[in-house]
This record gives structure tokens, C-alpha cells and sequence, in this order.
């Protein structure tokens, strides 16, 4: 006595393929799928470079590799590159990690930098420049903990989206730090250009007679601070148990919304050091450019890199690599410059795609009864 | 085979790294039928089903469905044979209508009319009796409402195998005896249907057949008109067990807690507690009996520091040296660092009582994660205990580290159990200590809790079975709607006086 209901789609064409979510999968199989899809976003990329230029693809990649490390002084700007965009996501880590989606990275970098080139410009020689870069790393510091805090506060308190408090924080940063260009633009350039380029006050000085070493050297030692923070310190369990549950963190002990503040504040002030790093080491000006959208790609390494510092060195690599190699082959082979942003937006692509091959499968439609379970 | 077998299995094997959920198992599955499957927790009755349902893809074997061997590699795959599950945790769209949740993923559908749809979700609702409403958003329901809503949608698609994993775990009484009623109704419309469940009685009241699976084997089938608990308990365990709860008179007993005036607001600001006081004792176990929704779970935070407690309200606690101190209005670690033991197993055991993307070791720390100065986390003393627990109380994982949340159902209780004893406390609180356990390890809790007792621990155990909370408990308080309805000698009272108190508050009673 079957019913109506019987044989139920068989009107329903079924698809070819359809997704499946994975519910357990090996790390070393998730490495090889991650591996495999780079792997075929540079071939991708070969294709792309070939169809519009009918050069040979693995010239093209020969001269990347030279942009980003053929001579001492492209390594040390793809460091440069590299240490700067990691710091911002760095400071991205723990506050994703609590489940608090800061995506202010590009303002509080602002903030940082537009407090260092303030102490610059008002103080420079007129104080010893030791104690100037010390002034200038911690005001920078504080001042962008301070930005974070305001979102983190409300959040905490009134249970307002972080988001969206987060995002438009960073137009007003843009919006003061117009407001200060024209301010202390004395030549109605629209811009201060390179500040103290005569007495180098508040310059990072060279490393081994590297620009840049010190910027890389700071941000080499904060990222494995931060490995330890989050994986061994009591405030990394903290943010763990405090990011999965709340009902857990208060059964636990935990304060929830001192976590937030204090991750955000944390956050926010790594943030605030990169701005520092780029005005003091490695620009020596303040614009409107200053953060260049880093604040947003680091979300894309703190994600990918899921929160894990080493992780995200690895994908800040790459990330560095193509866009100095791109922009190498754009000069060498008369590319315009949108090239590299298409060579990295393909490789990007990739890495999103494997992270969406390691959580789903892909299963094709067999005719039903031939295949056998193995 | 007859002509009512709707699955047949043969030789299906599921593998999870070193653990072998399901070993080598072939079992039929009927229309007209409801058939049971008993086990212990991790005994593989969740993975078996999973690999029918199309979440799992079998290592080994085959399946048979109406007769023709099929590859189920998707839920949807599982569908279009007519194979619909029914998980613990339902998956369900919150800001949706009833209806709009059931059409939500079936493919062919682009468009479609929600009126045509109400139509025969009502149609259905009426065939097999579910009270349902296709307009209420889901977010407005009731676990059980969801919990039929889940069945529904399953019908609607067309399913005539039906699989319920634990579906009585999380409903009461009444709400348990409406399901029964709705699967009767469905088998006798030649839907197979299969019920896993770890509650003896619901088994042989409700089932035809009893499948038994142990340590992820086959054991063997059992019409249900032979079978008894006895019988059935011995096949899951594999060994004779005797059911029996332990209860020594409480020695020693001393005041540990002394509560007064306790009132408590929920999160919709509702009187969830209303003036209750009583005293608990230590090296007795004191039961809390009431129906789901009556204060229980506010009474257990309230103490445990968790809830915010109304002027005029107080929990004095007594150290077994004759200090006294108030524990209303201290936080959780206040109270940790005030040197209270005070160990609580809450009714959500991965959402609150365990981090579940943590392993066993990490978890161990959550209540003594800050011990001491260093900035750092020491994890020597939490590996130990983990390792120690794993032990004593036989739980199976993969490795310490492995996250909770892959263990069974039984497993993460015996973890959250375990730290709570480890912690040596004065106070024990369970809240529903044995959902979603297995009979002999529901035993094992028991026990465990009664050796608490024997050793000076005040218990406060919060059940739902009448029968176990009559034969574990020394002192019986029974809460009606937030209100004191009674403290009542174990020992003495009958079942039908205290299932009378829960629901009707007598008058003349005045606090103990
Ligand atoms: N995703 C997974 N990863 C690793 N191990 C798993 C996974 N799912 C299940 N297991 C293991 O497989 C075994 C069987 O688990 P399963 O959930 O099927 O048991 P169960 O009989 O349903 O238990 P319970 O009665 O507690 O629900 C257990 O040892 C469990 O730890
Ligand atoms: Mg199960």
C-alpha cells in the first residue's frame, strides 16, 4: 500500500554534477588540493599572458622570478612588500580569530601613519631621533588602539555590527588624513611629499645598509609573537574559547566584551605599527594612498592563512611575489599595469577555489547500479 | 527477500582514521515497519544511518534500495531514492516560514506557489496528525515544532524511508507520546521507518524489530514481542549488566548551600525563577524534577554564578571548615577564586560546558586556564587529566586532540562529566546528565554520581526520567512554573505525587 507520494522525482532532471560538503578531511590532502590549485592558476595565468602576447609563457615566468628576486635590491622591496601587508594581517589575526570582523585595517593603518608624519613634521630636529622613532611607534600605536577601541566599545556594549562600524571608520581616517595633507601642504601640491628628506628626523635608520631591515625585522619578530600569543598565552585561549561560544566563555569565566576590547585594541595597535613602519621606514609621506588597500587584502591573508601567522607569511609571499613579478614583466614586455592586477585577481581566484574544493566535493552524476562503491 | 524490504545493506564499512565505525554490517530495513537501532554511544548507529542518508560515502559494501543496488554519494541522492534523516541538530532556516523552509533546496523548482504549497503541507499534517502551521517562521517554534517541521519537509519531498536519530532526546513527555502517534500513523501507511533511540521502553513500545549494533558489528535482530530490557541491554553491552542504582543513606550530612529568596529574569525578561529556597546538603543527593521550561536550567546558572540574581536573593555557601560566604552577585571567577569548587555539567554540553572545535586536552583547561601568574598556558597538568579521564571512563577517540565535536554523543558527556569530577568539587550540578546516553553508560553516570556523594560532594541533579530521579535522589524539590512546589523524601514519595506537583501548584505547601 505505497502511496501518492511514491517515486517522488522522477520527473526532475537530474544534474551532472552537484556539490557535497566534506565532512572530514585529511590536512595533507587539504595542502595537496591548495598546492594543485595554485598550480593551476599560474598555468592559467601562462595561458592568459600567452593568448595576449604570444610570448613564452616560461620567459614571462623567468622574468617574474627576476622582478621579485633577481637583484639584492628587488628582494629587499619584496620584503618590504611582504613585511608590511603581513603586519596589517598580523594584527587582522586576532580579532578574526574572536569572531570580530575588523575590516578598519586600512583606517587604523592611516591613523598610525598620519600620527608618525605629525611628529615629523612638527618635531622634526627638534628632538633626538631615537627618541623621536620611540614617540612615533607608540603614539602611533596607541592612537589607532584608540580608533579600534570606539567600534569595539559600541560592540561590546550595544551589540552593534562591527562590520559596518569598522568599514566606515576607515572614510573618516581617509577624511582626516586629507583634511592634515592640505593642512601642512605649504605648495598647494595636494600633497606634503617626502617629509624631513633633509635632516631624515623620524627616518627608521638602515639595517646592514638595508633600508627596509629593520621594517622586516620587526614584523619576522611580531609574527611569531603573535603564533605563540594565540596558540600558547592564556589571552589566545581566551579569544579562542570567546570566538566559538559565548555561553561557553561565560560558563569559562571569561569576560566576554574585556576580550573584545582588548583583542581589538591589540588589533587595531598592530595595525597602527604597520602605518608607522610604512611613513617611518619605507615612505617617509602621508597620503591618501598611504594604506593602498592592504587593510583589505590582508583580510584575504588573515583568512586564507586561517589566522595562523605562518600560514599567512606564506600567502603574504606569494601574494608580494606576483604582484612585484607582475609588475616586472608589465615593464619588461610593455604590459600597462592592470596586467598584474589580473595575474594576481587569477591566483587569488585559485586559492579561494581550493578552499572551496577542501570544504566541498564535486560528484558526477553515474547511471545509477554500474558504479560500485570501491 | 520479501516485497517489503526497502533497504538491505550488505557488508557496509565506514572508517575514520583508525576508528572503525561500522565493521562489516548487512540489516534490512522494512515498509510497514518501525524498526529500531540500539547501541551503545560510538557503537556507529549515527554513521550507519549518515551513509544512508548520503552525509557519510561508505568504504566498503553495498547498498539495496526497493530491491535494486544503488551509490548514495549525496543527500540528494538519498532523497531521490526516498531516504530522508531526521539529525539531533535541525537544519533549519530561522527567518523562514514553515513552508518556505520545506520548498527551500528542492531542485526543479524555481518558481513556485506558496499557496499550492501550504495546501498540501496541511494536506500532509492532516494524514499523520502533525500540528503544524506552514505560516509560523521557525524562529517562533518549539524544539518539537521544529522537530515535526524537520518530518514534514522530509514527506513533502516525497520520502517513504525515514530515519530519526535520538528524535525523543529533546521533547517531553507529552510531546514524545504525539510522535509515536504520528510514526504509527506512518507505518501503517507502509512508510519504513527507523528510530535510533537509547530510551529501552520507547524501543519496546513503539518498534517492531530491534537491530543491535555493537563496537560498529552487527549483532543480530530481535522481534520486539520476545525482547525485554534485560535482553536487549545484554546484546548492546555484549556481557551481563545488572540495572540497578546504588542508594546509601547519607552519611555526615552537612548545610553546604543555603538559598533564599531566589528570583530570576530570563533573557525575555519572564519570571523564570520566582522566590525559591531551600537548603543543599552535602553527601546527598538532592533531585530536581519539572517539566522543561520551569526554571531549572536558571536555577543551576543562578548558582553557578551565571545569571543575574534579584535584589533580596541569596546563596550562601558553606566550606566544609564552617566559613561562610554569599555567593549572589559573584561572577564565575570570583567564585573560582574564592577556592569554591563548584563543578557544573549544563544542559548544553557543546555550546557551553566544552569548546567544540577544542580536543579533550584544551578543554580540561577551560575552568583553570588562568591558574597561576605566568602569562602563558600550562598544558602538562590538563594532558594528564585528559589522559586520566580517557582512562577511567573509557572514552573513545581518536587522540587527545582530536576535536569534541567528532566525538559521539556519549563520549562528550564523559568528557564534560569527567572534568567536572577531576575538579574535585564540593558542589556537583548536572543538568541532564544522561541525554543522549546509552543505558549502561547512563548507569555508569549514575554511579559515578553516587560515589560523589559516598565521598561528601553535595549533588543537585536535574533529570527528566521520574523513575531514575526516584531512585537516585535522597531529597526530591520540585519546581511548577518558576514557583517551589515541594521538597519531597525520595525514599517515600510515589511517581504519580511528584509528575502532580509539576504541573499544579498546591497551595498549602510552604518551603521545607
Ligand atoms: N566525523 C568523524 N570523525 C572521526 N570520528 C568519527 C566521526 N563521526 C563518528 N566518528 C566515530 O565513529 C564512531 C561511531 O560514531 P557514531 O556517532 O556513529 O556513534 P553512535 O552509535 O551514533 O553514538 P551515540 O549513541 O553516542 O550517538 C565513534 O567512535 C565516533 O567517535
Ligand atoms: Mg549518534
Amino acid at each position: 500500500m505505497r502511496n501518492k507520494y511514491d517515486k517522488p522525482h522522477d520527473s526532475v532532471k537530474e544534474p551532472l554534477i552537484h556539490l557535497v560538503r566534506r565532512v572530514d578531511i585529511p590536512a595533507s590532502k587539504a595542502w595537496m588540493i591548495r598546492i594543485i590549485c595554485v598550480l593551476l592558476g599560474m598555468l592559467v595565468c601562462a595561458l592568459f599572458i600567452m593568448s595576449i602576447t604570444s610570448l613564452n609563457p616560461v620567459s614571462v615566468y623567468a622574468s617574474m622570478f627576476s622582478g621579485a628576486f633577481g637583484t639584492p635590491r628587488r628582494i629587499w622591496q619584496t620584503l618590504k612588500d611582504m613585511a608590511i601587508l603581513l603586519c596589517i594581517g598580523i594584527g587582522l589575526a586576532p580579532a578574526f580569530k574572536l569572531r570580530f570582523w575588523n575590516v578598519g585595517a586600512e583606517g587604523q593603518v592611516l591613523i598610525g601613519g598620519l600620527v608618525c608624519a605629525a611628529w615629523m613634521i612638527t618635531m622634526g630636529g627638534k628632538l633626538p631621533n631615537a627618541l623621536m622613532l620611540v614617540l612615533m611607534a607608540v603614539t602611533a600605536m596607541l592612537a589607532s588602539a584608540l580608533w579600534g577601541l570606539i567600534p569595539a566599545y559600541f560592540k561590546s556594549k550595544y551589540r552593534t555590527n562591527e562590520t559596518l562600524f569598522t568599514l566606515m571608520m576607515n572614510y573618516v581616517a581617509l577624511q582626516l588624513v586629507e583634511f592634515f595633507v592640505d593642512v601642512w601642504d605649504k605648495k598647494q601640491s595636494h600633497s606634503v611629499g617626502i617629509i624631513n628628506g633633509d635632516t631624515q628626523s623620524g627616518w627608521m635608520p638602515s639595517l646592514f645598509g638595508q633600508q627596509f631591515a629593520p621594517a622586516v625585522l620587526i614584523v619576522g619578530a611580531l609574527t611569531i609573537g603573535m603564533y605563540f600569543y594565540l596558540k600558547n598565552s592564556k589571552q589566545g585561549f581566551e579569544i579562542t574559547v570567546a570566538g566559538e561560544s559565548e555561553n561557553t566563555a561565560r560558563y569559562a569565566g571569561i569576560s566576554v566584551s574585556k576580550v573584545i576590547l582588548r583583542t581589538m585594541a591589540i588589533s587595531a595597535a598592530i595595525c597602527g605599527l604597520a602605518g608607522f613602519l610604512e611613513v617611518s621606514c619605507v615612505s617617509h609621506t602621508i597620503s591618501s594612498l598611504t594604506a593602498g588597500g592592504r587593510g583589505f587584502t590582508a583580510i584575504i591573508v588573515a583568512w586564507l592563512g586561517k589566522f595562523n601567522p605562518i600560514a599567512m607569511t606564506l600567502i603574504t609571499a606569494i601574494l608580494s611575489f606576483l604582484s612585484r613579478g607582475a609588475n616586472q614583466i608589465a615593464s619588461d614586455f610593455n604590459f600597462n599595469t592592470y596586467a598584474s592586477s589580473i595575474l594576481t585577481g587569477i591566483i587569488l581566484f585559485f586559492i579561494l577555489a581550493s578552499e572551496f574544493f577542501i570544504n566541498y566535493r564535486l560528484v558526477f552524476r553515474s547511471k545509477k547500479g554500474k558504479e560500485r562503491a570501491e | 527477500m520479501d516485497d517489503r524490504s526497502a533497504v538491505r545493506m550488505e557488508n557496509v564499512t565506514k572508517r575514520f582514521g583508525s576508528v572503525v565505525a561500522n565493521d562489516h554490517v548487512s540489516m534490512n530495513i522494512n515498509y510497514g515497519e518501525i524498526l529500531s537501532i540500539l547501541g551503545e554511544n560510538g557503537s556507529g548507529k549515527t554513521t550507519l544511518m549518515n551513509m544512508l542518508a548520503g552525509i557519510y560515502y561508505p568504504d566498503e559494501g553495498y547498498f539495496y534500495v526497493n530491491g535494486s543496488e544503488v551509490t548514495i554519494k549525496s543527500p540528494h541522492d538519498a532523497f531521490n531514492l526516498g531516504i530522508g534523516m531526521i539529525h539531533q541538530h535541525f537544519k533549519l532556516i530561522d527567518v523562514f516560514t514553515a513552508a518556505e523552509n520545506i520548498i527551500l533546496g528542492i531542485e526543479g523548482s524555481r518558481t513556485y506557489d506558496l499557496k499550492e504549497v501550504n495546501r498540501r503541507v496541511r494536506e500532509i499534517a492532516d494524514q499523520y496528525g502533525f500540528d503544524i502551521d506552514p505560516e509560523q517562521k521557525v524562529y517562533e517554534m518549539s524544539v518539537a515544532q521544529k522537530q515535526t517541521l524537520e518530518i514534514v519537509k522530509i514527506l513533502y519531498r516525497g520520502a517513504n524511508i525515514l530515519i530519526l536519530d535520538e528524535p525523543t532526546a529533546v521533547l517531553t513527555p507529552q510531546e514524545t507520546e504525539k510522535l509515536f502517534k504520528v510514526l504509527r500513523a506512518m507505518r501503517s501507511d507502509g512508510k519504513a521507518i527507523v528510530l535510533i533511540t537509547h530510551k529501552l521502553n520507547e524501543v519496546l513500545e513503539l518498534s517492531d524489530r530491534v537491530t543491535i549494533l555493537r563496537k560498529g558489528q552487527y549483532i543480530t535482530t530481535i522481534p520486539t514481542p520476545v525482547a525485554t530490557e534485560q535482553i536487549l541491554t545484554e546484546a548492546m553491552v555484549g556481557e551481563k549488566v545488572t540495572l540497578d542504582i546504588d542508594r546509601p543513606l547519607p552519611v555526615n550530612r552537612e548545610k553546604r548551600l543555603e538559598i533564599r529568596n531566589l528570583t530570576v529574569y530570563n533573557e525575555e525578561r519572564v519570571k523564570a525563577l520566582d522566590d525559591v529556597s531551600f537548603d543543599v546538603f552535602s553527601g546527598e543527593i538532592l533531585g530536581i524534577a519539572g517539566i522543561s521550561g520551569c526554571g531549572q536550567k536558571e536555577l543551576l546558572e543562578a548558582i553557578a554564578g551565571l545569571q543575574h540574581i534579584e535584589e533580596g536573593g541569596s546563596v550562601m555557601y558553606t566550606d566544609p571548615d564552617g566559613n561562610e560566604k554569599e555567593l549572589a552577585g559573584v561572577s564565575v571567577r570570583d567564585i573560582r577564586n574564592l577556592g569554591i569548587h563548584l563543578s557544573f555539567v549544563p544542559e548544553d554540553r557543546l555550546g557551553m560546558g566544552l569548546v567544540a572545535s577544542m580536543g579533550m586536552t584544551e578543554n580540561m583547561m577551560l575552568k583553570e586556564y588562568d591558574r597561576g601568574r605566568s602569562p602563558f598556558l600550562d598544558r602538562t597538568s590538563s594532558l594528564k587529566t585528559a589522559g586520566e579521564i580517557q582512562k577511567e571512563l573509557d572514552v573513545i577517540t581518536p587522540s587527545l586532540d582530536t576535536p569534541v565535536r567528532k566525538l559521539s554523543g556519549g563520549n562528550v558527556q564523559k568528557v564534560l562529566v569527567g572534568r567536572e569530577i577531576a575538579a574535585a568539587p564540593t558542589i556537583l550540578m548536572t543538568a541532564y546528565a544522561v541525554r543522549g546516553l546509552d543505558i549502561s553508560k547512563s548507569y555508569t553516570i549514575y554511579n559515578l554520581l553516587t560515589e560523589q556523594k559516598k565521598k561528601g560532594v553535595a549533588v543537585i541533579y536535574v533529570g527528566e526520567d521520574l523513575d531514575v530521579l526516584l531512585a537516585l535522589a535522597d531529597r526530591i524539590l520540585v519546581l511548577c512554573g518558576g514557583k517551589q512546589n515541594g521538597i519531597l523524601d525520595a525514599r517515600t514519595v510515589t511517581k504519580e505525587e511528584v509528575g502532580r506537583r509539576m504541573t499544579n501548584l498546591v497551595s498549602e505547601e510552604a518551603a521545607a
